[in-house]
C-alpha cells in the first residue's frame, strides 16, 4: 500500500506543488517559442515525456556502472540517442508539426527538464520509479505548456486546434484579434501571470527572500 | 558587408534570449548579480564562438547529403544528416572540456571567475541552439559562421547582464508576495523583449 501510494506522488507531485516550470525552474528553454499554437505544444509536450521517461529508465538501470567524472557525456549521449528517435518518428508521422517545430526538436537534448531530473532522481532511484518520474514531470512540463498555449492561440489568432472559436458574429461587432499574443514577449508575460496565480492560490510556493 | 549584417542581426534582432528563449534556465538562474552574470556571459560567448564554426565545418564536410564526396566520389549519395543531433552535443561537451583545460592552463584568472559556469554552459540550451540555427541557415563560408555565433554570444551576454542589473534594483521595490522572485523576472524579460522588438526589420 505505501508503495502504490509512492507511485502516486512521483506521477501527481510534479503536475502542481512540484512542478518543473514554475516550481522547479527547469526547461522553461524551448518552453516558450513552442506555445504560438496548441498542437505544436501538445506534440512538443509528449515528445518531451517520453524522452525524460526513457532516459530515467535507461540512466537508472546503468546508474551503479557510469564513472562519476564522466557522466554528463554519457548522459548526453543517452538523451541525444532518444532525441534522434523522436525526430525522426515526428518527421515520419507528423510532418507539418515537426516543420514548426524546427530546432525546437534538437533542444530538448539540453532542456534542462532532461538533465536535472537525471542528475536528482534517476542517478539516486529505481528504474520504475525514475520511469514514473519521468512521466509525471513530463506531464507537468505539458501542462504547463498547453495552458500557456491555449491562452495564446486563443486570444491571439481567435482559435483552438485550427479550428475557429471565437464566432464571426464577434468579428463582425468589431472584435480584433490581439496580435501582440503572437509574440514571443507574450510568452513570457503569460508564464509570469501563471506563475502568480499559481503562487496566489498556493502560498507555500511564494519565494523566500 | 554581409557579415555586419548577420553580426548585427544575432545580436539585436534575433536576439538568442529575447526572440527565442535559448539558455533561459541558466538566464534566470545566475542572473542575481551583476557580476556574475558577466562571467557566465563571457563564458557564452567564448564557447558559442568556437563550437558554432567547428560544427559548421562537421556539418558541411561530414554530415551533409553528399558532404563526404571529397572521400570519394561513390559516397555522394551518404545522407547523414539524421546524426547532427549526436554529433553536435558531443563536439560541445568536448569543447567546453577542452576549452575548460586551456583556459585553467593559460589564464587562470579568468578560470577563477568563470569558475563553476563553464562545465555547465555544456547543457546550456543557447550553445545547442546556436550550432542548429547555424544548419538551418545554410551558410556558405566558415566566417559567417564564426560571426554568427560570436554575435548570439554577445547578445546573449547583453541579456543577462541587463537583467542582472534590473533585478539588482528591484530587490528595493515592493513587489506583491506572491509575484517574487520567478514570476517578475519573466514578466521583466517579457518587456525587456518586447523593447528589443524596436530593432525589428534593421538591415545593414
Amino acid at each position: 500500500m505505501a508503495k502504490k501510494k509512492k507511485w502516486k506522488d512521483l506521477l501527481v507531485d510534479p503536475l502542481n506543488e512540484n512542478n518543473p516550470i514554475t516550481v522547479q525552474i527547469l526547461g522553461i528553454c524551448s518552453a516558450l517559442a513552442i506555445t504560438v499554437k496548441l498542437m505544436p505544444a501538445i506534440v512538443m509536450g509528449i515528445s518531451v515525456m517520453v524522452v525524460v521517461a526513457f532516459s530515467n529508465f535507461i540512466v537508472s538501470l546503468i546508474r551503479n556502472y557510469i564513472p562519476n567524472r564522466i557522466r554528463i557525456i554519457v548522459q548526453l549521449l543517452i538523451v541525444a540517442t532518444l532525441v534522434i528517435l523522436v525526430d525522426q518518428l515526428l518527421k515520419a508521422f507528423a510532418y507539418d508539426v515537426s516543420k514548426q517545430l524546427s530546432v525546437f526538436v534538437g533542444l530538448i537534448i539540453t532542456n534542462c527538464i532532461v538533465m536535472g531530473r537525471l542528475e536528482a532522481f534517476a542517478l539516486a532511484n529505481k528504474p520504475i520509479d525514475s520511469f514514473l518520474d519521468g512521466i509525471g514531470n513530463g506531464a507537468g512540463y505539458s501542462f504547463v505548456l498547453i495552458i500557456v498555449a491555449f491562452f495564446r492561440e486563443l486570444l491571439g489568432s481567435g482559435t483552438l486546434l485550427d479550428k475557429k472559436i471565437i464566432p464571426q458574429s464577434f468579428y463582425d461587432a468589431g472584435y480584433v484579434n490581439n496580435a501582440m499574443m503572437l509574440l514571443p514577449a507574450m510568452a513570457l508575460i503569460t508564464l509570469g501571470i501563471y506563475i502568480w496565480v499559481q503562487r496566489s492560490l498556493y502560498p507555500q510556493l511564494t519565494e523566500k527572500e | 558587408m554581409e557579415l555586419w549584417n548577420i553580426f548585427i542581426r544575432s545580436i539585436f534582432i534575433e536576439n538568442m534570449i529575447f526572440a527565442f528563449f535559448l539558455g533561459m534556465c541558466s538566464y534566470l538562474a545566475v542572473s542575481k548579480k551583476v557580476k556574475t552574470a558577466v562571467g557566465l556571459g563571457a563564458a557564452v560567448v567564448f564557447v558559442l564562438a568556437i563550437t558554432v564554426p567547428v560544427n559548421f565545418l562537421i556539418d558541411k564536410y561530414l554530415l551533409q547529403p553528399g558532404a563526404l564526396k571529397w572521400l570519394d566520389p561513390s559516397f555522394a549519395d551518404v545522407d547523414l544528416s539524421f546524426l547532427s543531433f549526436i554529433m553536435f552535443i558531443a563536439v560541445i561537451a568536448a569543447m567546453v572540456q577542452l576549452v575548460e583545460m586551456f583556459v585553467e592552463r593559460f589564464a587562470p584568472a579568468l578560470y577563477a571567475s568563470l569558475g563553476i559556469f563553464l562545465p555547465l554552459i555544456a547543457v546550456n540550451c543557447a550553445i545547442l541552439g546556436g550550432s542548429l540555427f547555424m544548419q538551418q541557415k545554410e551558410f556558405t563560408h566558415v566566417s559567417e559562421a564564426i560571426v554568427y555565433g560570436l554575435g548570439s554570444g554577445i547578445g546573449w551576454l547583453m541579456a543577462i547582464v541587463f537583467l542582472a542589473a534590473i533585478r539588482e534594483k528591484i530587490s528595493y521595490s515592493n513587489v506583491p508576495k506572491p509575484l517574487r522572485g520567478l514570476g517578475i523576472t519573466f514578466i521583466i524579460t517579457g518587456l525587456m523583449a518586447i523593447a528589443f522588438m524596436a530593432f525589428m526589420g534593421i538591415k545593414i
